[in-house]
């Protein structure tokens, strides 16, 4: 009763914006890279033209190794900031502590269940409640070319691996940087993932990737990915460790390099270099991986502050999350697609359209399964497991063989 | 530097060429030192097209000081753009308290330690001095609840709290020592003259005590002033020290990362530290003399 | 309070210093000792996102030295803290010693070499990183000198990492050994030096036979302050290489960081943590021990 009441107040605050001039949402993020900040700055806005001040709580580095901790410690201390960016099953991990609010009545409200796809809800929701709201879908299995490059090399895109080999070796003969890559242990993961999507297809990654079956994790499949990776390694360039991924686009874009493999928030640069799709650059599904997509969904975790003033603006923050023309605005530039399947595609363009369009064909197939590399597969203990393996041979201090073994031990000494 | 300089060398025993090697050697290893800072200075006045081609060893050849205009005041750092000069308010609001209360903790810690022995004094600073050498990640968590209890979570005197804390096991080893070689006997003699407890620290210890206190200070004012763990974990967003900011602006990047805008706004973090250690540089050395390092 | 009697009075200025030094204690017991406890409970309870408290017995210590990366963080601090306390000793020394032939310039020198300990890792990390990275740095510039084959990619190399994060730490510390050595030779009679070099005696041997000997207490100063600084050496590590490449520059304390933070393991970054200050009591306690014992002569 006293929920329905809260959320009714809060409705009633969202019809009447200009009343709570006071009202303000602090928000932990690690999105500040370029194209992120200029997307979160899409929120900001629409969030002050109703009368919410955004206090920015941005932590940078690592994928969000250092805002975990501060939020940890905010957490720790009863003071837990208001909305907090979050992904997969960290999302799951902090509604069992049970510190999140319950966002039900707004879902409600907005008829979010029907809007977003299901394999999103199995992290917007705990236990059947709405504890998060979606702003977007990421993929992860994409490859970014340098069109000039390409062009060069014959125009084709790369269908399989092996076609991929073959433009890494054109590129090669351009003299540039066939691959930009960035060695970080979660863009050496992102890569490995997209190889395993591509060697074995959307049945292997769930058993190996999402199930870790042991045998699959040690056998001839997996074997064949190590290699793939061996070899994806021999076209990197000299300096390639702890490269931030946005600097690798930057090779690309510039030319310096012909292609790199990352997820889509990578058009976010490209987009904000004013170059354009299927001009500038072109965006193709990593080889061999048309048809199943690998997601990863930035969602907003709504904390519960115990707080009806804050829970107000908390509500007003997730209402703007989930507003379709928001959704729009937001992705466009973020370089993902919206996490809302009701949202038209004029707007975006070739790629985003693209990645729609697959999106949309991908979860009526079934073959839309949630990145490891961005903690939509497994646990994070499980996840980092997996990326110690795949970074230490990717640098070469362990062979494929070692790998091959380490691999499932690994995984399981994690569960 | 010739007649007296050679005086000197001829006094001192080793002959010229002698004298020329030690300089020769002292100056190589001065270049080595200086040459990051060298590297963050040119960098920071080059614009980027000269770092994109050029040498990092090379002088700017057309200084601009606008990296430092947009490091100060218009960098981005998440979704504002004011560059970091509110964060190097945070951290003086965080430095000066934090080192004023550690030193002056410390100062009398150290005078009780020395001067008014109690049975188990021994015991007391042992367990102080090893708080020093803990490992900071490890009570992150518990030292958040406590600021939570507290109601002093993600505020700059929560983190002055920190700092205190930690800092304490420092400050009381620096005057522990130093007052350790201070006569006993004049102590005495005011004792005999009916001076009491605080009157003694102020009329006869605190009056010879600046080579410490210089010491104590500028080893806190560094350490806190440098500290990034407790800063991002207890006081990120609005209340986050220059530290912090900094690491925030460096992962800002555009897709053309700025290095001269970052390398200008790592020389601004690093200026009150760097202007503390060269202009009390000779009196840091003088307490360490006086009794930071027993020997 | 304006009646106390004269014995009353006595008392509270007996009592007085232990007050004064009440508070200080108080706050190292609950936020070190009590700390290190509630870390020791951790270590033994199931904990993984947050703190829970279950217990699980000895099963993240098994769990920790399950890990390779655990080892390899051993391995490294072994190889990264001995490299780091001799360099930093020998080069300290060596500087020091050179510094106290009534040199000129002592004021414009000591300065530079003492700087690098005001400035954070935060700070220079950047400007080291760039630095050492063979697009870009030092490599870079001296092919651009027109030695076209020279080579300095150590940072890129897991095998090599690890030493690049020993050289920029020893960057940092050695200027701060200089400064104790120096202090520790400036409080050597000079008259006693004098009478050495009367009877003859060269300079390298006053050095080694007299001098050396000497700072003995400078010198275990040095250890210890160095070594405390190589077991929590943590941010140099995260502004250079991050841990990378691979897991080539792990370091007990990010190995504990990002159990405990990243992988939601905190049982087992507990237990690191633990076998971490047993490392740093090892150290430590006797250190602590024999220096308090001696002053009692």
């Amino acid at each position: 009763m006293r929920k329905i009441l809260l959320a009714g107040t809060a409705i009633s605050l969202l019809a009447s914006a200009g009343a709570f001039a006071e009202e303000s949402v602090e928000v932990l993020h690690w999105w500040t890279a370029g194209g992120e900040a200029a997307a979160l700055n899409v929120l900001k806005d629409d969030l002050a033209s109703k009368d919410v001040a955004w206090r920015d709580m941005p932590v940078a580095g690592g994928s969000g190794v250092q805002a975990m901790t501060a939020l940890r410690a905010r957490v720790t201390a009863g003071d837990p900031p208001t909305a907090v960016q979050m992904l997969g099953f960290d999302i799951r991990d902090w509604a069992e502590m049970g510190v999140l609010g319950n966002l039900d009545d707004l879902a409600a409200e907005q008829g979010w269940a029907e809007v977003i796809p299901e394999a999103i809800q199995a992290f917007s929701k705990y236990d059947d409640q709405w504890i998060a709201a979606p702003v977007n879908v990421h993929s992860t299995n994409w490859l970014w070319i340098n069109k000039a490059a390409l062009d060069a090399a014959g125009g084709e895109t790369p269908e399989d691996m092996d076609g991929l080999f073959a433009m890494l070796d054109a590129f090669q003969e351009q003299g540039i940087t066939p691959l930009a890559h960035g060695g970080q242990p979660w863009q050496d993961g992102t890569l490995w993932e997209s190889v395993v999507l591509s060697r074995g297809g959307m049945d292997f990654y769930r058993q190996a990737v999402l199930e870790a079956d042991a045998e699959a994790l040690g056998g001839d499949t997996m074997r064949q990915v190590f290699d793939d990776m061996t070899k994806l390694r021999s076209y990197f360039d000299g300096s390639f460790s702890g490269r931030d991924w946005n600097l690798a686009s930057a090779m690309v874009i510039e030319g310096q390099a012909g292609a790199q493999q990352m997820g889509d928030w990578a058009k976010g640069e490209f987009l904000r270099a004013e170059q354009v799709p299927g001009e500038d650059f072109v965006c193709i599904r990593f080889p061999g991986t048309q048809g199943s997509i690998l997601f990863n969904s930035d969602q907003f975790v709504m904390f519960d502050l115990g707080d009806e003033e804050k829970r107000s603006a908390q509500l007003k923050m997730a209402a703007a999350v989930m507003d379709p023309s928001f959704q729009i605005a937001f992705n466009t530039v973020k370089g993902s697609v919206p996490a809302r399947t009701d949202v038209p595609d004029a707007d975006f363009d070739d790629c985003g359209k693209k990645g729609m369009a697959d999106l949309a064909e991908a979860a009526e197939a079934g073959t839309l399964a949630g990145s490891l590399a961005h903690g939509h597969g497994q646990p994070s203990s499980v996840k980092e497991a997996v990326f110690d393996v795949v970074t230490q041979h990717l640098n070469g201090q362990i062979s494929t063989d070692e790998a091959l073994t380490r691999l499932p031990q690994a995984v399981a000494a994690a569960q | 530097m010739s007649a007296r300089e050679m005086a000197i060398a001829t006094a001192a025993g080793p002959s010229r060429l002698n004298r020329v090697v030690i300089y020769g050697l002292l100056l190589i290893f001065a270049a080595m030192y200086l040459l990051p800072l060298f590297v963050m200075l040119t960098t920071s006045f080059k614009s980027l097209d000269e770092i994109r081609g050029g040498d990092i060893l090379a002088l700017p050849a057309d200084p601009t000081i606008q990296p430092w205009l947009r490091a100060w005041g218009s960098a981005c750092i998440g979704v504002t753009c004011d560059g970091i000069k509110g964060y190097f308010w945070n951290s003086i609001k965080m430095v000066v308290p934090a080192v004023l209360i550690s030193t002056a903790l410390g100062a009398l810690n150290g005078y009780v330690l020395t001067k008014w022995r109690f049975r188990g004094h021994k015991l007391v600073f042992g367990l102080m001095l090893f708080a020093c050498f803990i490992p900071f990640q490890s009570v992150l968590i518990p030292m958040a609840r406590v600021l939570g209890q507290l109601g002093l979570s993600n505020t700059t005197a929560g983190l002055v709290l920190v700092h205190v804390v930690y800092g304490i096991g420092f400050t009381t080893l620096f005057f522990r020592n130093y007052y350790e070689a201070f006569p006993t006997e004049l102590i005495h003699s005011a004792q005999m003259d009916g001076a009491g407890f605080f009157t003694i620290f102020r009329r006869i210890l605190l009056p010879s005590s600046a080579p410490i206190i210089v010491v104590c200070v500028i080893y806190q004012f560094t350490n806190i002033w440098n500290d990034f763990l407790f800063g991002v974990s207890f006081a990120s967003g609005e209340s986050a020290p220059m530290t912090v900011a900094l690491n925030n602006l460096v992962a800002s990047s555009t897709g053309v990362k700025e290095y001269n805008v970052d390398m200008a706004a790592a020389v601004i973090a690093a200026l009150p530290t760097l202007i503390v250690y060269v202009v009390a540089g000779r009196y840091f050395m003088r307490g360490l003399m006086a009794g930071a390092v027993k020997g | 309070m304006a009646t106390t009697s004269p014995g009353a009075l006595r008392r509270l200025q007996d009592w007085l210093p232990r007050l004064v030094l009440a508070p200080s204690f108080a706050l190292v017991l609950v936020f070190v000792y009590g700390f290190i406890v509630w870390t020791a409970v951790l270590s033994m309870s199931t904990s993984r996102i947050l703190p829970v408290y279950k217990w699980a017995g000895f099963d993240a210590y098994e769990r920790l030295f399950a890990q390779p990366n655990w080892w390899m963080a051993l391995k490294n601090l072994a190889i990264f803290g001995s490299l780091y306390i001799i360099v930093c000793i020998a080069l300290g020394l060596f500087l020091a010693i050179l510094l106290d032939q009534r040199i000129r310039i002592e004021g414009v020198l000591r300065p530079i070499y003492l700087y690098p300990m005001a400035l954070s890792f935060v700070v220079t990390g950047t400007a080291w990183k760039w630095f050492l990275n063979p697009g870009m740095g030092f490599q870079n510039t001296v092919r651009g000198w027109g030695w076209e084959s020279f080579t300095f990619d150590w940072l890129v190399r897991p095998d090599m990492a690890i030493y690049t994060v020993a050289i920029a730490g020893i960057w940092q510390a050695s200027g701060f050994v200089m400064a104790m050595f120096l202090a520790g030779l400036r409080g050597i009679d000079s008259e006693m030096l004098k009478a050495a070099t009367v009877d003859g005696a060269s300079t390298f041997t006053i050095y080694r036979r007299i001098v050396i000997p000497l700072l003995r207490p400078a010198f275990l100063s040095a250890v210890i302050v160095l070594a405390h600084m190589a077991i929590k050496s943590y941010d140099l590590v995260i502004a250079l290489t991050g841990g990378g490449p691979g897991n080539a520059t792990e370091l007990p304390s990010t190995f504990m960081y990002s159990y405990t933070f990243t992988r939601s393991q905190m049982a087992v970054g507990s237990a690191s943590a633990m076998i971490m200050l047993m490392g740093i009591a090892a150290i430590m306690v006797p250190y602590l021990y024999s220096e308090l014992r001696e002053e009692k002569r």
